[in-house]
């Protein structure tokens, strides 16, 4: 540390000194965890895992996205993984080579790109905005009418997946366009690197620039106050969860093609780690606040860690303990700024 | 009035029956300043939300600029140009004064909100009024008095023609009420009628052209503040006669028992270097305004709120009542003044209601409960105090106010307690059981316990205590003897330190 670091840092007082800590806190576990990762493997710090870890952290950033919208107007999302898979099921089911041996659609001509992805949205916004809809009009949380929809939608997703000409298998074999188009790369950059950028520009430009947006955060931070200015609570609501649903849809079309398969178990478990991302990247349970930037940071942070764990050859397990300890320090580090002090 | 703006006719509303306002007027003049004045409970708030349409009037009528009008809620009343700038402000903290002002109606340009017009538009808006605040700076950053004059800028900018400013001083230092009054005298000047409701003497003459005073939920009067003296003023809002409500104090007050020596609070609200005596046998009432801190010192003796200073002594000897727990196990026992949110379990019974807070006493040699011995308790708690209800089993929401009121009472009894201590006790309860809840109290005293009674209606703390302490802001106003003093000298403590700014968190 330079001499003059050194003297800034004695002038600030022990109280700012423990606020900057606790504020960054996060930050600086995870930093450090990259650093250890770094010492111990120096290859880590290459091109080749920098666009690695970039392609793994594109779908899960648009279901991040998703998500991150339902936490800012104080709610979560439990059904992100089973739509994610409804997506993929159905991506997947349109989008299979002719030459596979079984066919979900066994007469099914190859389709535009574009039909499977809008349909995958517009179904997996049409089951969010259900769910926007219960918690709009019956003042249900949303944790538990997600709950409902993610069991209600994995008997949905099932009964299609088993609906196929050949019965309930593994859908595979897909078209070379929708995989070339998914793990493909354009002038070096990887395709679904591409994809998540947009997404993160259109989102932000929702979030920041759109009377959408700004009723969004008002919601979040004071419902009460929202109401009497005026802003429709109950619209506002549903139309968050259908965007939710549509970036799903978009995260299940990506995901299919980039795993090669799909089934009905496909994105299971996806939603906890969109909203531990979430969460780590400031975007608070508390309601109202939130960044795009943020839920890039969080995201991240997470693809960085387990790609680094596994890269220095941690156990798997020995990662679920560090992630979940990750989460919960986030949390504890976020409730209290909120804490009521009697 | 010819250049009257605002007149309310005839207003009454009633709350299952108990009249709350009984045919209020009241007319405000354009680009003055109306002073509402009156008790705790005389109506004001009550008053405003009918205005405002948060409750349904009972009958009268409203005109704004000779037209009737009749709200259905805040926005649609904000939309008609009346306005109400609340005691606890309602805004979105987290986004920036931009957002708040415009909330609800944010101009756009295509798919896109026009932040530049928004912007331009809010530094034309704080020009007008002479605010100097940066229009991108978020609510959180700002102070009370800032975000009340954002709050105050957004009622103007909806073209108000009624602002309601409510208590608005009451968490603004000296300087900070100069410059909202100097906003105030913008706005009258740009023929806005302000509604402007404070306990605050000093200012109410300061500020205001008209005062009309409200008592009991019936309108008394209406005089220039030119004409009005201070004197007045107070007999026109206590002046009533002490009705015979009150059962006879039987209860002598022996020696000092419970004694609490320079009690200062941690947190915000604060409680300043509190001190006072209470005797065996006494009933020891505490009376204040809203806000005097009067809750916040019972929290803090029970071990609710954190002290930061002071001692607490039972017959001599110190007692830390840090939690609950341990002034529970040192024999003292709260009535908090939320029943609802912090008294009742609604649904459950009357037998777990009365039980809970002396639960410990009804296990067994395994550290299991048992239920014999708590139903015979809930049974005497229901013999003893009277209270009306088919059976132990029924749920306590199920029962009036008074006999939920009496339960837990007895629930507090049951752990044999020393020290009372009784937030507004008779809140929310009818006349026939609240003479009740008074018997009970002197009977209580007479046992030699000691009781210390929080009320906001001063006939109930004159017609029951032996003495009464008064809180004004935090600070204790001085402690009179019940028989010796009058509503008038209690009011006028109440007032006292209301202009000392409270120091911030420590």
């Amino acid at each position: 540390m330079t001499a003059s670091a050194t003297k800034k840092l004695t002038q600030m007082n022990s109280h700012d000194v423990k606020e900057l800590l606790m504020k960054n806190a996060i930050v600086i576990v995870i930093l450090m965890i990259i650093i250890g990762i770094i010492i111990k493997e120096p290859a880590f710090l290459s091109g080749t895992v920098f666009k690695n870890i970039l392609t793994q952290s594109a779908v899960r950033l648009i279901l991040a996205f998703g998500v991150g919208g339902i936490i800012i107007i104080q709610g979560t999302d439990l059904s992100l993984g089973r739509m994610v898979g409804f997506a993929a099921v159905i991506s997947g089911s349109l989008l299979q080579r002719l030459d596979y041996a079984s066919r979900f659609y066994t007469d099914l001509q190859p389709l535009p790109l574009f039909v499977p992805l809008v349909i995958s949205c517009i179904v997996c916004a049409f089951f969010s905005g259900v769910s926007g809809w219960v918690v709009a009009k019956f003042k249900i949380h949303p944790f538990l009418a997600t709950l409902g929809m993610m069991i209600t939608l994995y008997g949905i997703l099932s009964i299609y997946f088993a609906s196929g000409d050949p019965g309930p298998q593994p859908i595979g074999g897909f078209d070379t366009r929708y995989t070339e188009a998914v793990i493909g790369s354009t002038f070096g950059i990887p395709n679904l690197v591409i994809y998540a950028s947009i997404v993160s520009v259109v989102v932000w430009v929702l979030w920041n620039k759109t009377t959408f947006g700004k009723n969004l955060y008002a919601i979040g931070g004071n419902p009460e106050a929202a109401k009497v200015s005026g802003v429709n609570v109950f619209w506002t609501t549903i139309l968050v969860f259908v965007l939710a649903g549509a970036l799903y849809g978009i995260g299940g079309f990506l995901e299919a093609a980039r795993i090669g398969s799909a089934n009905n178990g496909t994105g299971y478990g996806y939603e906890l780690d969109a909203i531990a991302a979430c969460v780590v990247g400031g975007i608070s349970f508390s309601g109202g606040v939130g960044k795009v930037s943020g839920a890039i940071a969080g995201v991240l942070m997470f693809t960085v860690i387990s790609y680094g764990m596994t890269f220095i050859g941690i156990d798997m397990y020995w990662q679920y303990i560090i992630k979940g300890i990750i989460i919960v320090a986030a949390v504890a580090m976020d409730a209290q700024k909120y804490i009521k002090k009697t | 009035m010819e250049d009257c703006l605002l007149k309310i006719r005839g207003i009454s509303k009633s709350f299952s029956g108990v009249p709350v306002l009984s045919k209020v007027n009241l007319d405000v003049r354009t680009g003055t300043v109306h002073a509402l004045m009156g008790e705790n409970g005389a109506g004001k708030s009550t008053l405003m939300k009918c205005l405002f349409g948060i409750y349904k009037k009972d009958e009268g009528e409203i005109f704004l600029e000779g037209k009737p009008i009749n709200f259905t809620d805040p926005k649609h009343a904000l939309e008609n140009g009346v306005s109400m700038v609340h005691q606890e402000l309602n805004q979105v903290l987290q986004r920036s004064i931009t957002d708040n002002i415009w909330l609800g109606r944010y101009p756009t340009k295509g798919p896109f909100v026009d932040e530049k017009k928004m912007k331009k538009d809010t530094i034309e808006l704080f020009k007008r009024i002479n605010i100097h605040l940066d229009p991108s700076t978020p609510l959180h950053k700002l102070s009370v008095s800032q975000r009340q004059m954002v709050e105050i800028a957004k009622a103007i900018s909806y073209d108000a023609k009624i602002i309601v400013l409510d208590e608005p001083t009451s968490s603004l230092t000296d300087k900070e009420v100069e410059l909202l009054f100097s906003i105030i005298e913008i706005i009258k000047k740009q023929g806005v009628g302000v509604i402007y409701i404070s306990h605050k003497m000093e200012e109410i003459f300061q500020i205001s052209d008209d005062i009309s005073i409200l008592r009991d939920g019936r309108y008394i009067g209406t005089e220039s503040a030119k004409t009005m003296t201070r004197e007045k003023l107070v007999s026109m809002m206590v002046g009533r006669d002490l009705e015979k409500w009150f059962p006879p104090k039987t209860n002598v007050p022996g020696d000092v028992y419970f004694s609490v020596q320079n009690l200062t609070t941690k947190y915000a609200p604060v409680v300043h270097n509190i001190s006072f005596d209470v005797r065996k046998g006494e009933i020891f009432g505490i009376a204040g305004l809203v806000g005097a801190g009067r809750t916040e010192l019972l929290d803090a003796l029970f071990g609710v709120r954190t002290r930061a200073s002071g001692t607490i002594s039972v017959n001599g000897a110190p007692v830390a009542n840090l939690t609950p727990h341990e002034s529970i196990n040192n024999r003292f026992a709260y009535l908090t003044e939320e029943r609802r949110v912090t008294g009742i379990y609604p649904m459950a019974n009357i037998t777990f209601n009365s039980t809970i807070a002396n639960i410990q006493a009804y296990k067994n040699k395994l550290g299991l409960l048992q239920d014999k011995k708590m139903d015979e308790d809930a049974d005497e708690a229901i013999k003893s105090m009277r209270i009306k209800t088919p059976s132990k089993k029924e749920p306590i929401r199920s029962l009036s106010g008074g006999n939920q009121q009496k339960v837990i009472i007895g629930r507090w009894l049951l752990t044999e307690p020393d020290i009372l201590l009784l937030d507004e006790p008779t809140r929310g309860i009818d006349v026939g059981a609240k003479f009740e809840i008074y018997q009970l109290i002197i009977k209580l005293a007479e046992s030699g316990k000691a009781v210390i009674v929080v009320s906001s209606e001063m006939p109930e703390l004159l017609g029951i205590t032996n003495r009464i302490m008064v809180m004004s802001n935090g600070y204790n106003a001085g402690i009179v003897d019940t028989d010796k003093t009058s509503q008038e000298e209690i009011f006028q403590l109440s007032t006292r330190y209301l202009n000392q700014t409270r120091e911030a968190e420590v």
